[in-house]
């Protein structure tokens, strides 16, 4: 090979790099290893993490523990999925062409709305992605956040406009757990209002009267979802007047992974289409006058755009969005509303024994999902240190995030809790079991 | 015609959608064992009716849609995937097998970190790895993918600046760079400023100077660039940056070419992001995820992203947020770990002397591609180059066939085409990086079907023009996409 590329020793194909940038010596970096003792090194390592199939679990959060089907992670893995990229060549990329173009038309029946990108990072840096968006769209300076936002998504959002001078103003908590928008905090330099529904406490938030109100001042409505199993049993946000909705679909057959990869996706009305960041595939035809799938619109995009494109996003999240959208062709029209049903039901059960228990409380009295919040006797990193001894993880400490709360955490209880496990847990947490 | 690939069937699937049939599901949910709940009562006005728009399949109709699906897409497993500046690699099966380990896979980012310590152990070890093989001091592994790191990098720059007191308005940016340098440059506020290659395809000190006052935040660079030339005047260009108090990127989308052989930390580049789905084997998954740490000097270690992991002194692993420099959170979590597991297993399997063969051999196969193609194709920039070549198709003109005519007839030679029309500056480029994973005999085919469809273009190029030929769909419409734009299926549709 060398003598065809007219070089006398492998050195001289790196001779443009000048001497002195050259690495004089060996990386500090191991010595090759064989797979059984890279294997061997790895599993040592995932032995050392807590995780939610080791026992009952109650952490959610922003990233959900449910049941993944088979089916899910045996399609994704096919290399025809995996080893491919970005699909520039439609004629040997429908494969993955279909499917963003099927998760694009599920995201906008689960949302209520007419467009959707092929994905972004995560849920946070997607809320952040669309109040650039109202930004641009309303070419206002100033972004309203509803108190139930998940407070990582409102530290992206606030590192994402740090450098464009826009302001971001935070609302309180109401009493009952709920997020009030009052109108007095809107006006005629909002850009748009962000309300997460369910909030970041569970608490499920009237999109109606949020909507009403933002509308009145001529902002946008962003609604931000963590939960997206949650959109099966409520009202699409786009119906209730919601201008763009976005979050986090890693319910939807997504593992945890520690928090990423995780599925970001952003919906819009289609008269927005030429704001959203993100790619986007669009149906057309062949030479031949058949049906197929192409990357479209990508005017809006960096590689044609370069300092004028809405977003600086290229790669995305892919292969998760191909989880999502296995995960919900197999649940289906039914099957998802069913879990939806079951998580429902395994919360407001967990909520009734809580309820019943002398040293536990809920402190708001909003309806919820599959999370809320739990006031306790004692404090939280006491009572869920206890709770993991026993081998339950109970939930997330409040204490960093709402001290004002007092004792409290937030519990999620999804179809993997077994009423068993639900009554051990509430057990553990009132602290009368040891 | 020399094809590395003929298909078994081509199966026609329709949309999931038009699969649906009333009743039919894929997945069984376990019978209640708590009392059930009325959802149209607890919530009200703002319970939800039904799943309008959701299919109704069965588990085989799921598993036949998607595996013949996946059967119409190219992919690494299947041959060579010469996009440029993509690294297609091969992704070795280790690592998907270990990121699926339950202690990764279900680990949960709220766990206290004590809870955790194998994979802030993890963390931390593939920071100092990633440190040592750009030569830089400290690393973020937040970043989910290239574009993300760029984004983080440039806030960084600006953070610095910000605490110097001073307040810089410009970016500068080759003419030969990504699109995202000058967006993510952008996306922080700043006025991009564009800055030419030279003749010979490369950045000039002179070029630099003459942009550069004490305006310029950055100079944004890629090295090797975009034609996989080696910016060889990089050291140069950095102290002039240096000297008007700016600080260089260095965009990493290429560091392919360089493991074990140079690092950007020694040529004076400041912070950089890296594809870990590109040099790092990760997979790239039909479009993501990636990942995109970003390593920095000591210089920009206070304006770090937070939470950055720290080994306390009694050897425990702990997240560290109280950092007063800090640009702030810029993933919901910890950034894509399934894909720093990932590339933490491609780095240990390799090891030292793995990492630089690699790009030993990434860059000789690139080497040796031009040299079997240059007297074909039209090489804008002739000479030595780093881990990919580009060509273009101006030895064509007088056929009336492009380089997306010659992409596409490469297809029916069992090929993904590798990049077209970037950098955008030379005219119709195709731009190939074949990666360390080829053997001589795959580069020798690949040489063959190019060299077989230049010598096609003059003998036949209408059937050049009109490929694909072999695929199941044919040449695709994308100005109609554009022009009515159909981004759902809809029941009501027309063109059904």
């Amino acid at each position: 090979m060398l003598a065809r590329t007219g070089h006398a020793r492998l050195e001289d194909l790196f001779a443009p790099i000048p001497a002195a940038l050259r690495l004089a010596r060996a990386l500090k970096v191991p010595e090759a290893q064989s797979e059984q003792e890279v294997f061997e090194h790895l599993t040592a390592l995932a032995a050392k993490n807590e995780h939610a199939q080791a026992g009952p679990w109650f952490l959610g959060a922003g990233s959900y523990a449910h049941y993944l089907p088979s089916a899910v992670d045996a399609l994704v893995s096919r290399a025809e999925f995996t080893t491919s990229y970005t699909p520039y060549q439609p004629e040997i990329s429908q494969g993955t062409l279909q499917a963003i173009f099927e998760w694009q038309t599920m995201i906008c029946a689960l949302t209520g709305l007419e467009v959707a990108n092929a994905s972004m990072y995560d849920g946070a840096s997607a809320t952040a992605e669309a109040a650039l968006m109202a930004l641009r769209l309303t070419r206002r300076r100033k972004v309203v956040v509803a108190a139930g936002l998940h407070p990582h998504y409102l530290q992206v959002l606030e590192t994402y406009l740090g450098g464009l001078g826009a302001s971001i103003v935070t609302l309180p908590l109401a009493g009952d757990g709920s997020s009030a928008l009052p109108a007095q905090a809107i006006d005629d330099q909002t850009a748009c209002c962000i309300v997460q529904q369910p909030s970041f406490f569970g608490t499920i938030e009237d999109l109606r009267a949020a909507a009403a109100v933002t509308r009145a001042s001529g902002a946008l409505l962003v609604v931000t979802v963590t939960e997206a199993l949650s959109l099966a049993l409520l009202e699409a946000p786009g119906a209730l007047g919601a201008d763009l909705v976005c979050g986090e679909a890693q319910s939807f057959g997504v593992p945890i992974a520690f928090g990423g990869p995780h599925l970001g996706f952003l919906a819009a009305r289609s008269a927005q289409v030429r704001q959203l960041p993100g790619r986007l595939v669009g149906q057309t035809v062949d030479a031949e006058g058949r049906r197929g799938f192409v990357l479209t619109l990508s005017t809006r995009e960096q590689h044609i755009r370069r300092e004028r494109a809405t977003s600086n996003i290229c790669t995305n999240q892919g292969l998760c969005l191909l989880m999502a959208t296995v995960y919900l062709a197999l649940l289906g029209r039914r099957g998802l509303r069913e879990l939806a049903e079951l998580n429902l039901a395994k919360a407001e059960y967990a909520k009734a024994r809580i309820r019943s228990s002398q040293r536990l409380r809920l402190p708001f009295s909003g309806p919820t999902f599959n999370e809320f919040v739990v006031g306790l006797a004692e404090p939280a990193e006491r009572v869920l240190e206890r709770a993991r001894d026993a081998g339950v993880v109970a939930g997330l400490d409040l204490a960093p995030f709402a001290p004002a709360l007092g004792p409290a955490l937030l519990m999620c209880v999804t179809e993997l809790a077994s009423r068993d496990s639900i009554d051990r847990a509430v057990t553990l947490l009132a602290g009368t079991s040891s | 015609m020399s094809a590395n690939a003929t298909s078994g069937f081509g199966y026609e699937e329709p949309l999931l959608f038009e699969r649906s049939r009333s009743g039919r599901r894929g997945a069984e949910i376990p019978a209640p064992d708590v009392p059930p709940i009325d959802a149209a009562k607890l919530l009200g006005a703002l319970a939800r009716a039904d799943l309008v728009g959701l299919p109704e399949v069965s588990e085989v109709d799921v598993v036949r849609h998607f595996t013949r699906l996946s059967t119409w897409n190219a992919a690494v497993d299947l041959g060579l995937y010469p996009l440029g500046s993509c690294t297609m690699k091969y992704n070795p099966k280790l690592n998907e097998r270990v990121a699926r380990l339950p202690g990764f896979a279900a680990a949960h980012p709220f766990s206290p970190a004590e809870r955790v310590q194998g994979l802030l152990a993890l963390c931390h070890s593939l920071e100092q790895l990633l440190a040592e093989i750009s030569g830089m001091d400290r690393v973020t592994l937040q970043p989910a993918a290239g574009a993300q790191g760029e984004l983080a990098g440039i806030m960084m720059i600006r953070a610095y600046h910000t605490a110097r007191g001073e307040k810089r308005t410009r970016v500068l940016v080759p003419d030969s760079a990504h699109g995202t340098n000058p967006a993510s440059a952008a996306l922080n506020g700043y006025e991009v400023v564009s800055v030419a290659s030279g003749a010979d395809g490369i950045l000039h000190p002179a070029a630099v100077a003459a942009a550069m006052n004490d305006q310029v935040a950055a100079l944004m660079i890629t090295n090797p660039n975009t034609l996989g030339l080696f910016e060889r005047h990089i050291a140069e260009i950095c102290e002039i940056v240096h000297a008007r108090g700016g600080l260089v990127y260095g965009d990493g989308a290429n560091l392919n070419a360089l493991l074990g052989i140079a690092r950007p930390g020694d040529m004076g580049i400041d912070v950089m992001h890296l594809n870990l789905h590109k040099t790092f084997s990760t997979p790239h998954g039909g479009g993501g995820p990636g990942a995109g740490p970003v390593a920095v000097k000591e210089i920009l270690a206070p304006h770090l992203p937070v939470p950055v992991v720290v080994r306390r002194a009694d050897g425990a692993f702990a997240w560290q947020s109280d950092l007063p420099g800090s640009i702030g959170r810029l993933h919901g979590q910890h950034g894509n770990v399934g894909m720093l597991v990932r590339a933490y297993t491609y780095i240990l399997s390799l090891g030292a002397a793995g990492l630089r063969r690699c790009s030993e051999m990434a860059v000789l196969n690139a080497n040796y591609l031009l040299a079997r193609l240059a007297d074909h194709f039209h090489v804008p920039y002739p000479g030595t180059v780093m881990h990919e070549c580009v060509l273009s198709d101006r030895n064509l003109a007088e056929t009336g066939v492009t380089t997306l005519d010659v992409a596409k007839r490469l297809i029916d030679h069992g090929y993904h085409p590798p990049t077209i029309y970037f950098p955008l500056i030379v005219p119709g480029a195709l731009m190939i990086e074949p990666t360390e994973s080829e053997s001589l005999e795959g580069l020798d085919r690949f040489a063959d079907a190019l060299l077989e469809i230049a010598a096609e273009a003059k003998s036949d190029p209408d059937r050049v023009r009109s490929a694909p030929h072999r695929t199941r769909l044919r040449r695709l419409d994308e100005t109609l996409a554009a022009r009515k734009p159909v981004l759902r299926w809809q029941p009501d549709d027309s063109s059904r």
